[in-house]
């Protein structure tokens, strides 16, 4: 193998390093650099597109920053360059390169458009839950089994996250991606959210789903999502809203089980609620901290 | 050549311009007025500027070390209305009016008084908005985009924002009319519209931009004001409105914003590098033309900014089409500003410099942008530090770089002096550095899931941060040396002649350094005219 080959092919490993990540990686390092492919067929659709647009983006930035950076290294006074000032336009150079860039336009709309069409496409859904985003957590309500519960960040980021709590952010596990009650959802099915919002706007957004989507006050909006049949595990998001102080602090945790654990897991909820469903139905536990009294939301009480 | 136009001083001296404090409160004087505009943008600068550090200090590291969230949040909703409201729209108004008359063979603007009277009302709008910091509730913090139901929630503060926004427009609305009223009927005869600087160009649709969309950013605000105090229901689901009509309301008004924000950037850019090329700009026409569609198409992408709303699928496609259309026009720019440098005869003066900054890096900015039109991958950008990297991009290495361009590059004709080059270097490498240590790391820290607007992040986020905020600090310690060089010009600069820049072209070349108290007294004669337009 000569030399050039193998400069090549560390280049190439380098760069594969760099951009095709491993599908949940969220240690730091190389995964720190790129979008994830998740853990759908959704995902891997807009991992793909985002790669394709990436690329061509690099291809023009080489053309474009190339005839710059030539004209900067060769084009200079002091080396003697001459302006050519008779060089004010020319109509054919300026038709082709509005015309390419129509082109290459058109080229990257139709997956896009593609993708697209397929990710709003809702129906022949096996699961349907209602998201509610509130300040400053989650609600789930899986709507055909009467089973909802709660969902705040975790008692050992909400200590460390105090303002000067003396806590090593580092030293807590997903800190501040750690929910009490995860939304449990089984892996091969497509799980309808219709999301909605209780006070002011949220987002619901767990990037190695594919799904971002808006939890507006007074109105449903719905996403899907189909994890794959192979999977299981922890996938975490976060609220992509601005939605007052605590925005930072209302993580998303979906717990992606088997088909027959799923089933299990809603089974004993299910009837677990039912049992204590006379003290108005609480979640498995009970949530650790009511959202803490701020300033914000006092004056929205008060006003 | 001098003696008409020290004839010219010699009568100015004559008028009763008011001196003292009375020069400045009672200013009708375009030059007066533009550098007042340019000395208030640079302070707000400073102030955005600060609020910014404060940002990147608190995200050093994870865990919460100095601020409270609300706080946080305050911190990123004013820092962003101060830059947008305060330091960029201003920063170019000043230099319009500095530039303007000058270019068009004009004594001075077309409405002095106006000119006063829409300086004069921002330090007003930013005293009332800057003091909201200390009212109870503290300062607006839902976000410059002022989304309700969540803005609804601000404290004491939230009438100051409305009537802060409200004053701003007028100001705005004000500026715009002066630059269109001027621009149409104070041109020497000779200047044909086609045959203007393209910095009077791009600020011609610019204003045109302001007066069509300030307004409906003022009823916006107003139907914020009405919901929180009177009742209505605009923008409440339970009373019949709808939470999602406001981000249209606002977008509509955001994006040609957008464009009143950098189309004065793409004319001083295109008065540089034709300067610093000794070339004339390539295909003149095509970019008065591309500016002219790219301000017809800012009106028709507003709901790019929103389409994890959930948006009919037709309306998502239109608005992702829109957008990507938008690169056809601004790439033909990019690549006449390319052209122009093909085959000249290039030198790197501070100005040429800051130029050929803005068109690598907002190059970039475009890049991001192109990606963040693609709907499906938006999904995952949109309300990231992705978002917050992209459009960092267009604005500080694109419009303030280009503000700093054409700040060094007619500093010596306001003046008469010639600033420190070096130093002035120093500050452009410094910056260029530094902006891109700042901004680049945020595109891997939104694409690995960092949200944007949060206080505090999940660790793995950690090093790109420092990275991202030691970036931070060093640019923000470089731009003091932008008044010291300034303010060492005007002091101690060695005296320039008409035409500092030895490609230069135009009017304003053709006038002496610093020009007479009223621009042209009399039209430019034709052979000036073609003198100055030596294309």
């Amino acid at each position: 193998m000569t030399i050039r080959k193998t400069l090549a092919r560390l280049v190439l490993t380098a760069a594969a390093g760099a951009l095709a990540l491993p599908a949940v990686a969220e240690e730091s390092g190389w995964a720190q650099l790129n979008m994830p492919k998740g853990v759908t067929d959704i995902s891997r659709k807009i991992y793909a597109l985002h790669m394709e647009i990436f690329w061509v983006c690099v291809a023009i930035g080489v053309v474009v920053f190339g005839a710059m950076i030539w004209s900067m290294v060769v084009y200079r006074k002091s080396k003697g360059a001459i302006a050519d000032t008779t060089m004010v336009h020319n109509t054919q150079v300026e038709i082709v390169w509005t015309i390419v860039p129509v082109i290459i336009l058109i080229a990257m709309a139709v997956p896009a458009a593609r993708t697209l069409i397929e990710l709003e496409d809702t129906t022949r859904t096996g699961l349907n839950i209602k998201v509610t985003g509130f300040q400053w957590g989650w609600e789930y309500e899986y709507l055909d089994e009467g089973v909802s519960y709660f969902s705040h960040l975790d008692r050992a980021s909400d200590a460390a996250r105090e303002l000067g709590s003396g806590i090593d952010p580092t030293t807590v596990p997903h800190y501040l991606l750690n929910v009490d009650h995860p939304l449990v959802v089984p892996n091969g099915v497509k799980v309808r959210l219709l999301i909605t919002g209780a006070d002011v706007i949220h987002s619901w957004w767990v990037k190695d789903l594919g799904v971002k989507k808006d939890a507006i006050p007074g109105f449903v909006n719905e996403a899907w999502f189909k994890v794959d049949d192979d999977f299981t595990g922890m996938l975490r998001g976060n609220c992509a809203e601005l939605c007052g102080r605590d925005h930072g602090f209302m993580p998303i945790v979906v717990d992606v089980r088997s088909r027959a654990d799923f089933d299990a897991w809603l089974k004993s909820t299910a009837a677990g609620q039912k049992e204590a469903a006379a003290p108005a139905a609480p979640p498995p536990a009970t949530a650790p901290s009511s959202p803490p009294a701020t300033a914000s939301a006092a004056v929205a009480a008060s006003g | 050549m001098a003696e008409p136009h020290a004839h010219a001083a010699a009568h100015a001296d004559h008028d009763h311009k008011p001196h003292g404090w009375r020069r400045w409160v009672y200013a009708t004087n375009h030059k007066d007025i533009g550098t007042m505009y340019l000395v208030f943008a640079c302070t707000m600068f400073f102030i955005g500027g600060a609020m910014a550090m404060v940002i990147r200090l608190e995200l050093f590291k994870p865990g919460l070390q100095f601020v409270d969230p609300q706080f946080f949040n305050s911190m990123t909703t004013m820092h962003a209305l101060i830059m947008i409201f305060g330091a960029v729209m201003p920063g170019w108004t000043g230099l319009a009016n500095w530039m303007i008359p000058m270019q068009v063979g004009a004594p001075d603007m077309a409405l002095p008084r106006l000119n006063n009277f829409s300086f004069w009302i921002l330090p007003f709008a930013f005293t009332l908005l800057i003091s909201s910091l200390f009212v109870p509730g503290g300062a607006p913090a839902g976000g410059w985009t002022m989304y309700p139901p969540l803005v609804l929630q601000t404290g004491a503060s939230f009438p100051m924002l409305v009537f802060a926004v409200h004053l701003m427009g007028a100001s705005s609305i004000l500026g715009a009319i002066n630059v269109v009223v001027t621009i149409m009927n104070m041109r020497a005869p000779g200047i044909t519209l086609l045959r203007m600087p393209l910095f009077v160009w791009t600020w011609l649709i610019t204003a045109y931009l302001l007066i069509a969309v300030m307004p409906v950013l003022a009823g916006a605000v107003t139907m914020l004001l009405t919901d929180h105090f009177f009742g209505t229901t605009f923008f409440t689901a339970a009373g019949g409105g709808d939470p999602v009509m406001f981000q249209h309301i606002f977008w509509f008004f955001g994006h040609p914003e957008v464009y009143i924000l950098i189309l004065p950037a793409f004319g001083i850019v295109s008065e540089i590098i034709p300067t610093f090329s000794r070339k004339p700009l390539f295909g003149y026409e095509t970019m008065v033309y591309a500016v002219a569609s790219i301000a017809f198409l800012s009106f028709i992408v507003w709901a790019h900014h929103m389409f994890t709303v959930g948006m009919p699928l037709a309306a998502q496609l239109f608005f992702m089409l829109s957008t990507m259309l938008i690169a056809v026009p601004t790439g033909v720019k990019v690549f006449n500003w390319t052209a122009t440098m093909w085959k000249g005869s290039l030198s790197f003066e501070p100005p040429m410099l800051f130029a050929l900054a803005f068109l690598f890096l907002f190059t970039i900015g475009g890049f991001s942008g192109l990606m963040l039109a693609m709907v499906p991958a938006d999904y995952q950008y949109q309300d990231t530090y992705f978002v917050v990297a992209h459009f960092h991009y267009v604005l500080v290495p694109g419009a303030i770089f280009a503000m700093m361009a054409g700040v060094y590059y007619w500093l010596p004709k306001w003046t008469g002096k010639m600033y420190d080059l070096k130093l002035a270097t120093w500050h452009f490498w410094l910056s260029t550095v530094f902006v891109n240590v700042l901004f680049f790391p945020q595109h891997f820290l939104g694409l690995a899931g960092m949200p944007r607007r949060i206080p505090d992040y999940a660790v793995q986020f950690t090093d790109w941060n420092m990275v991202s905020s030691i970036g931070g600090f060093g640019f923000g310690l470089s731009q003091f040396l932008l008044p010291y060089i300034v303010i060492q010009c005007i002091r101690s600069g060695s005296p320039v002649g008409n035409r500092a820049w030895e490609g230069a072209h135009g009017l304003e070349w053709e006038l002496p350094s610093p020009p007479p108290y009223h621009s042209w007294t009399t039209p430019p004669s034709d052979a000036v005219i073609a003198r100055g337009a030596a294309h």
